[in-house]
């Protein structure tokens, strides 16, 4: 297993000439669940688009575990949801799945042979357990914006990837839904996993840190 | 250490998916076949329905539908997975994002310029296309219509995160297809009046295979680039 542990070195972002945080300097480890909050604009997208290397637009480093270019082992450890579900709408929930998977693969270690049949299995127990069991074969576009949201989170189901980047995870998903989650979330903290998240929800969770983005806030590094 | 699924597995995930997606959609195929036959079908209206007349514009007007043609295909080449999030998720997949678009770029080329391509000798029928024409107005347009494909593919990456990117498009793109049409062209009018061809058509392939090499890695930089925001 790769080291578990995500360090923000001097973090700062500056976007159409205003500084949205700077001098951001964490450091989270293995069971960890990080709520990134702040106001609206505040830079919450930003700085998990940063983490995960979509954006460049900043100052300072990131580093996982000893991996400080976010290369192969940060990509292979990372489970990312943005804000659009990344779900093809002419393609069923199955296909989707499929598709990413096949990208990334489940990302447990060492990597489980490729069984096909074992593999359809296990998607359809995750698209059970996010309650869209009998969606399997509906193309994505028949379905609404919070069924979507749960077809794109059914990835965490199976995924058994250390690190997830989630973006507003709980949009559009019903209070059983977020409920659900919390427990989904609760138990990949348990196993060592670190989850970064941002959400306007006020969360049940044991080992819950916030990052506050408004305490980072200043003048231009 | 946790490994990724090899880059052949996931590229055949790829393919697979693009190629269902595709032909799930398929009016965005039918559209630029429908335009380029809608087109010649005016010519001898708008023209003159002299055999002689358009044997003359023939090989020249072919070979300008067919490149807008393609080029009324493209800016949806990336943009529905840049709408929904897909396409961040194959750049954070760790998988070589050159192959990535190559296969979307393969897959567009299947239902746009291949079909073109194969339609093509009906339309030089149409257009009293000279006898000895026909078989390098097919090669041609098969070589042709790949290399639109993987040029267009740039363009349409780098302007798929503007709003309105469709002229900046055109605008990029049309200086890069200037080679493929002087060539299309020259090689089967070169055919009709007897001459050699083999040089002219022989430029043609080197572009592709020039771009075939060089496209999929500009796209996907400039792809990095549009998401970067």
């Amino acid at each position: 297993m790769p080291e578990i542990r995500l360090k923000l070195n001097e973090l700062a972002c500056e976007r159409d000439e205003r500084v949205l945080f700077s001098k951001l300097t964490v450091d989270y480890g293995p069971g960890d669940i990080v709520q990134v909050a702040g106001v609206n604009g505040a830079g919450k997208t930003t700085l998990l688009r940063i983490i995960c290397g979509l954006s460049s637009n900043f100052n300072g480093s990131i580093a996982w575990g000893e991996d400080s270019n976010r290369s192969y082992a940060f990509r292979s450890s990372l489970l990312y949801l943005g804000h659009a579900p990344g779900l093809n709408t002419s393609l069923t929930p199955m296909e989707n799945l499929f598709w990413y998977f096949g990208l990334n693969g489940l990302k447990s270690s060492p990597a489980p042979a490729l069984d096909k049949k074992a593999f359809t299995r296990q998607l359809k127990q995750a698209l059970a357990e996010t309650g869209m069991g009998g969606y399997e074969h509906v193309p994505c576009r028949m379905l609404s914006a919070g069924q979507q949201r749960r077809v794109a989170l059914a990835r965490i189901y199976c995924s058994a990837a250390p690190l997830w980047v989630l973006d507003e995870p709980f949009t559009a998903i019903d209070k059983e839904g977020v409920v659900a989650l919390q427990k989904r979330f609760a138990e990949h903290a348990a196993s060592g996993g670190l989850i970064l998240l941002t959400s306007h929800q006020a969360l049940e969770l044991d080992n819950l840190q916030t990052l506050d983005l408004s305490a980072y806030r200043g003048a231009a590094p | 250490m946790i490994e990724l699924p090899g880059t052949g597995y996931a590229m055949w995930q790829n393919l697979k998916r693009e190629l269902v997606v595709g032909f799930r959609n398929r009016g965005d195929m039918a559209n630029p076949l429908i335009f380029f036959l809608c087109t010649l079908v005016f010519i001898p209206l708008g023209i003159s329905p002299d055999g002689d007349v358009l044997a003359e514009i023939a090989p020249g007007m072919i070979w300008i539908i067919a490149l807008l043609a393609t080029l009324l295909s493209l800016d949806r080449l990336f943009s529905s997975d840049f709408d929904d999030g897909s396409l961040e998720q194959a750049l954070l997949s760790g998988q070589p994002m050159h192959f990535i678009v190559l296969g979307k770029i393969i897959v567009h080329w299947l239902i746009t310029g291949l079909p073109l391509t194969i339609l093509s000798p009906v339309l030089g029928a149409m257009m009293f296309l000279p006898a000895g024409g026909y078989f390098t107005l097919f090669l041609t347009l098969l070589i042709g219509t790949l290399s639109l494909s993987l040029l267009g593919a740039i363009g349409a990456a780098l302007t798929v995160a503007l709003r309105r990117g469709g002229l900046l498009l055109s605008l990029i793109i049309m200086p890069l297809y200037v080679p493929v049409l002087i060539l299309g062209t020259g090689v089967v009018n070169s055919a009709i009046s007897g001459l050699p061809y083999n040089g002219l058509l022989s430029l043609m392939g080197a572009y592709l295979v020039f771009w075939l090499m060089l496209a999929p890695f500009a796209a996907a930089g400039a792809l990095r680039v549009s998401l970067d925001g």
